[in-house]
């Protein structure tokens, strides 16, 4: 503490090793699905994930355009992911820029080894993420919100994606990052996870970690990825529930 | 779990990734034999339906796959000097070539026979390995649909808007008074005056909702009896009906000759009322 130039950081681990907002080393933030919220798009979901508020719609598979992505022998997967002009603090400019690029391109990339691409050739799978409200983790929301939307559209999958950041706050290793944590802390780990095969499908890393802890946090992450697998699916049972439906799944962090 | 006993089969709602009990069965539609383990898989969110030698899932959503000999409601597209361009609800658009039409005509004379929006029954007639569609229009039943309302609902809730042999379709034409040509992809053609096509729309709104669930027949009974104001006798809802022995609780493909098997390719196997439908169209 004290460093140059560090002015009002918040303390992020209190002395009985309590998060910013009370919660333990491997807890995750209150989550929310909702599968099926939009009428006009094939498949939807809307994730509630503590702060953040994310809007996932899937469309297709159906013709591509532009037409010279089209591949012969399989479907391409297309991502757009955004976030809104008042999803943040200071208005963010909106449309495309470097991030929401990035992030569009490496979620498309993981679904595409997810779904069953070969079955669709010559057309497109289409995600929408919009993010609504952030607060650290909208990529990892916005892959659970995909995944959700595309099991909603009826597209063949391996399995459903649960994602999290896992990241090191005070020195710590900890599950699922806010925004405080993520903007102080030394470092950002977000993952998504096949549960069935175990293989991870996105993982990027921003900051600095041993590989000791790296390798804590994997297994972290793949924790708290398991405990969200959870919620998809009671997302989608409660989307078609033969008795009465529920608003939403949830988990008490 | 998605257990939604009562009369009929059992239906066990699996999602994508859950294992499926294969009991020496092969994958079939919606599943997949993991490369990991050896074990079989859902691979979409549907009803489980083992249909020896495969186990299926049939899925609660998702687009039309089109199969040979299924009747299908296609809205023309765009025209082409000696084709037009249908929208089926498949994953691509589909030519519909003059020749497939019973129509002497020319070279470019397209655009005088259909135009883009208006509404055609055709039958699939074959899908290559690059998932290429062909279609025609000569044939019973087949041909331009004149006048009347399209309808959407998913094309997994098709059997159950046409019945065991075509007991619900017949039900809701006798109380509406409205004719009714259903296609497999999922679209309904109605015609009848604005109040039996507001009618039908309910239902089939509420067959679309619903087909999935226990009891289907009596609370689209009870929909059209609240529609022309009769009083709703009260079912038990749990217990199908024993006259027809239907009560929305039958598999979605009871009381249909059994397909031949169509070898390991994942095929869908799930449409098959044919022969039911094809005399639908014929008085619909």
């Amino acid at each position: 503490m004290g460093s140059i130039g560090a002015k009002d950081v918040p303390q992020l681990l209190d002395a009985n090793g309590r998060r910013i907002d009370g919660r333990g080393l491997e807890d995750l933030r209150p989550l929310r699905i909702t599968a099926g919220p939009l009428q006009q798009a094939e498949g939807s979901a809307f994730v509630e994930w503590g702060d953040n508020k994310v809007m996932a719609a899937v469309y297709g598979p159906r013709e591509v355009h532009p037409r010279h992505l089209q591949q012969t022998t399989k479907a391409v997967v297309q991502c757009k992911y955004n976030m809104a002009a008042f999803s943040v603090d200071e208005r963010k400019r909106p449309g495309l820029d470097r991030r929401s690029q990035e992030i569009s391109k490496v979620i498309a990339e993981a679904f595409e080894s997810v779904l069953f691409v070969e079955e669709y050739p010559r057309t497109s799978i289409d995600i929408y993420i919009e993010v609504l409200q952030a607060n650290a983790g909208t990529r990892c929301a916005g892959v659970v919100a995909a995944s959700v939307a595309l099991a909603d559209a009826g597209i063949p999958m391996v399995d459903l994606v649960p994602a999290v950041a896992v990241g090191k706050v005070a020195g710590t290793i900890v599950l699922d990052l806010k925004k405080e944590e993520d903007n102080y802390g030394e470092a950002d780990l977000p993952m998504a996870l096949v549960p069935r095969s175990g293989r991870l499908v996105l993982l990027q890393m921003e900051g600095h970690m041993t590989r000791d802890e790296l390798k804590r946090s994997l297994d972290l992450g793949v924790t708290g990825c398991k405990k969200i697998y959870e919620v998809q699916k009671q997302a989608l049972r409660d989307r078609y529930a033969v008795s009465a439906p529920s608003a939403g799944a949830e988990v008490a962090a | 779990m998605g257990r939604g006993g009562g009369g009929g089969g059992e239906r066990v709602l699996v999602l994508p990734g859950e294992e499926v009990p294969a009991q020496g069965l092969k994958p079939g539609f919606g599943t997949y034999r993991s490369r990991d383990d050896g074990k079989i898989y859902a691979s979409v969110m549907g009803l489980l339906s083992p249909r020896p030698p495969f186990v299926r899932v049939i899925p609660l959503s998702g687009r039309y796959i089109p199969q040979r000999d299924d009747m299908v409601v296609g809205v023309i597209q765009a025209v082409g000097p000696t084709y037009w361009l249908l929208d089926i609800r498949a994953p691509h658009f589909t030519p519909l070539h003059m020749t497939g039409t019973p129509w002497q005509m020319e070279y470019g004379e397209c655009g005088e026979y259909l135009r883009p929006g208006e509404t055609v029954i055709v039958r699939v007639e074959g899908i290559d390995e690059q998932r290429r569609i062909g279609v025609s229009m000569n044939g019973p039943g087949l041909g331009k649909l004149e006048g009347g309302y399209v309808v959407e609902i998913s094309p997994t809730k098709v059997p159950r808007v046409i019945g065991k042999s075509g007991s619900m379709i017949q039900m809701i034409q006798q109380d509406t008074g409205a004719k009714l040509v259903v296609g497999q992809n999922g679209r309904v053609w109605i015609e009848g005056d604005n109040d039996q096509i507001r009618r039908v729309r309910e239902v089939l709104a509420l067959i679309d909702r619903e087909g999935q669930k226990v009891g289907l027949t009596d609370r689209v009974k009870a929909l059209l009896d609240t529609q022309a104001g009769r009083t709703p006798q009260h079912e038990d809802y749990d217990r199908p009906s024993r006259d027809s022995g239907e009560g929305g609780s039958e598999e979605v493909h009871d009381g249909s000759p059994p397909r031949p098997p169509k070898g390991e390719v994942q095929g869908p196997t799930y449409f098959e009322e044919g022969q039911e439908f094809e005399e639908e169209t014929q008085h619909g």
